[in-house]
């Protein structure tokens, strides 16, 4: 599952997870029906509203063994909230086929270490990194400490601690924009605490947040960059 | 800042004047992280703290399951231990109550401990319209009522100030309401609390009346407990000859040995304390000793709608501790008084919808959109759902608090711009075809309007987001497009993003 915000706004680390994938050997494939898990909805309320993506996403993964997405916001929402949009509909045979792909959703870091089983994907990245673990992997998801391993198994790069570092960033999604200035407030301490770690790289396992704190970093002319954990993971000598 | 929270504004109106407040924003930051990690190494103590938070939630859950009954069975307890027992609708109902006992005392005057919710139903206003002064005794209360300001905190309602703050407000205020306070009043705790206790004193052994909460009504035994860190609720519960009780009815819990793991859960959560300093509980009426009439105001106000609710009941759960508070970001760089009531932060952010009603053609339009405001007041991060040691899923109850806001909206006149954009979003991305077509467009904007990979600042709600951040610019070619161009093959035709 690309996210419609990898789809539509960062389309290399979709390309980042196919390259990462079949470099581990897995037949990965974008089934094109796909769009988007129906987040932006839920989180707003427009819950009715949600219920044609969610249809749309269980028909587009039916026949797939897993179904992987370089977003820990998106698989909590495909794991967490789709049966309360199906419930809601009073559509069983949609509250079925969402307990089906619920189970076989994952997010990249847990499919790569709980699934395939390996740490060392055969990185390389030569830089000072600092990873901000995201709010829905973190808590949501509970994917713990798996990005930090796959990051550590990665030749040339030096991982520095960030401070605060389990604290919210401020995106939220619409809170962004309702409670823009709260969302920036936080989003700012974050930026902070990013730039007082010297790295030259931020990394984080979710696209929105990214674009939010690099949209802050960027307005700062901080000099820092934000990569998504499969950017970095995805990078070789080879393909830099 | 007046004594109430009536007419304040939605939230993100009021957060933005609390942002602008640094002196504010220091304050909140340092005390909140102090009691975060205070809180964070008592609980990393105790070995099983998962399953005594599973135990407290099931003692909460049982008891409001068959609430009424334990209603009952506490009325029953506490009738036939001499205490008379009221019921109260609303604000009004338990406001007349209190100050019916108070007049028929002759009371001019009354001590107050700590409790939510006599500050819920205005209590001290109602009692200032009939002439009778009402002191807090906490001293982060006191402080509050001094300054003539709001509390923003729950279990520390002047977290907002700080020690020289204090020290003024002492030396202004003190001598217009009772005993002044010293010339050379440092801005010392130790000092600070000396000064307090002497102004208090005086008030404890004058009042005829004393009124306070409760954290726990036990229906078994009658007995209700107060649990606290300074010893002055104690004076409240003891000095006076008549003490009136006013406890929200999801305090019950029906046994006395159901309150075990919730007096281990709570000190931990709140104060960051092992055990709290004073544990007082008391069944009615005990001749020659303590209050000789004793009054209970069982409070509804709102929360049998809050009960109806499947998934907001969960929010009764609550036993005030304020872990919530002190872990929430937002709370954080706002503070407690941009959630427009005594309740702030994540706990206030869904009971207060719950015990208002959303839809339900309560209020005027202003508290209308403040309550409707609430449930938007969080970023979702989960951080409150993560130590409530009764385990309220709150980021849970937001999310279904903001659906019956949208559906309260549902037939609205004219739709809010929100309510048409989500639509014409949702309508786009439910189908692939759509959504393909949009980027493709969105693509050609953004290559005529992005220099250097971001968008311009945007005008009308956009602004929001481009004020203060940059905004990548929509990709040449979506990865959709990639994939249909080169079929997923990543020689050659790889995206460049
Ligand atoms: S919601 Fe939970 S964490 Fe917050 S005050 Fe209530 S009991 Fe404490």
């Amino acid at each position: 599952m690309v996210t419609c915000i990898n789809d539509a706004l960062f389309p290399g680390t979709g390309a980042s997870v196919v390259r990462l994938l079949r470099r581990l050997g897995v037949d990965a494939e974008f089934p094109e029906a796909q769009t988007c898990c129906g987040q932006p909805m839920v989180n707003t309320g427009y819950l009715d509203e949600a219920v044609p993506l969610v249809r749309n996403y269980v028909d587009a993964f039916e026949t797939y063994d897993a179904v992987v997405t370089p977003s820990g916001s998106c698989a909590g929402s495909v794991r967490h909230q789709h049966g309360m949009v199906a419930r809601r509909a009073g559509d069983p045979g949609l509250e079925r086929a969402v307990t089906g792909t619920s189970a076989r959703v994952h997010e990249l870091s847990e499919f790569l270490v709980d699934v395939l089983g390996v740490t060392d994907v055969g990185a390389y990245f030569p830089h000072r990194v600092t990873y901000h673990p995201t709010c829905h992997s973190l808590r949501m998801l509970g994917v713990g400490d798996r990005p930090r391993q796959l990051l550590e198994a990665v030749r040339g790069l030096r991982l520095t601690e960030l401070p605060n570092a389990e604290e919210c960033c401020g995106f939220g999604g619409t809170f962004a924009v309702k409670n823009s200035d709260t969302s920036v407030a936080m989003g700012a301490d974050k930026a902070r605490h990013v730039r007082s770690t010297g790295a030259e790289v931020l990394v984080a396992g979710d696209s929105s947040c990214l674009m939010h704190i690099g949209g802050l970093l960027s307005r700062q002319r901080s000099g820092v960059r934000v990569m998504h954990l499969a950017d970095v993971l995805a990078a070789t000598e080879d393909a830099p | 800042m007046t004594g109430t929270f009536v007419g304040m504004p939605a939230f993100p109106a009021a957060a933005r004047d609390a942002l602008a407040d640094t002196q504010l924003r220091h304050n909140l930051a340092h005390a909140t992280a102090t009691i975060r990690g205070k809180r964070a190494a008592v609980v990393g103590e105790v070995e099983h703290w998962e399953a005594l938070r599973l135990a407290g939630a099931a003692v909460k859950e049982r008891a409001l399951h068959g609430l009424e009954d334990h209603l009952v069975r506490l009325e029953e307890s506490l009738v036939a231990r001499g205490a008379q027992v009221h019921w109260a609708r609303d604000a009004a109902e338990a406001n007349a109550l209190v100050a019916d006992v108070a007049r028929r005392h002759g009371a001019d005057e009354v001590v107050k401990v700590k409790s939510m919710a006599t500050q819920e139903i205005g209590l001290n206003e109602a009692l200032a319209a009939e002439g009778i002064a009402a002191w807090e005794t906490d001293l982060a209360e006191m402080i509050v009522q001094l300054g003539d300001d709001l509390p923003s905190h729950i279990l520390v309602p002047a977290i907002h100030r700080n020690r020289a703050e204090i020290r003024e407000i002492f030396l202004r205020r003190m001598a217009d309401v009772g005993r002044p306070a010293p010339a050379d009043l440092t801005d010392e705790p130790a000092v600070l609390a000396a000064a307090a206790r002497e102004h208090l004193r005086e008030k404890f052994l004058r009042a005829k009346v004393g009124v306070s909460g409760a954290n726990f009504a036990v229906a078994d035994t009658g007995t209700l407990v107060v649990v606290e860190s300074e010893g002055n609720g104690r004076m409240c519960l003891t000095l006076p000859e008549v003490l009136v009780t006013v406890v929200g009815i999801e305090k019950v819990v029906p046994t006395w040995a159901e309150l075990d793991p919730l007096l281990r859960l709570l000190p931990r959560s709140s104060t960051g304390e092992r055990m709290n300093p004073y544990t007082s509980t008391w069944t009615g009426v005990t001749p020659d000793d303590g209050p000789q009439e004793v009054h209970v105001v069982l409070l509804d106000n709102g929360r049998t709608r809050a009960l109806a609710d499947e998934v907001g009941r969960q929010a009764l759960r609550c036993i005030r501790c304020s872990a919530c508070l002190n872990v929430c970001p937002v709370y954080e760089r706002v503070g407690g008084h941009a959630y427009g009531s005594v309740y702030p932060g994540p706990i206030g952010a869904i009971l207060n919808p719950l015990l208002h009603g959303i839809g339900e053609g309560t209020g005027d339009p202003q508290s209308r959109s403040q309550v409707e405001s609430l449930p938007y007041a969080s970023s979702l991060c989960g951080a409150c759902f993560e130590v409530c040691p009764v385990r309220i899923d709150i980021p849970e109850v937001l999310v279904h608090l903001r659906s019956k806001v949208v559906d309260a909206h549902r037939g609205d006149r004219v739709p809010k711009p929100e309510a048409l954009a989500m639509r014409a979003a949702a309508h786009t991305l439910a189908d692939a075809k759509r959504l393909g077509r949009a980027e493709r467009l969105a693509g050609r904007v953004g290559r005529l309007v992005g220099r250097r990979g971001t968008t311009p600042r945007l005008p009308g709600p956009g602004a929001g987001w481009t004020d203060a951040r940059d905004l990548p610019t929509p990709a040449r070619e979506s990865f959709r497009g990639w994939w249909r161009r080169t079929g997923g093959r990543l020689d050659g035709g790889e995206n460049d993003g």
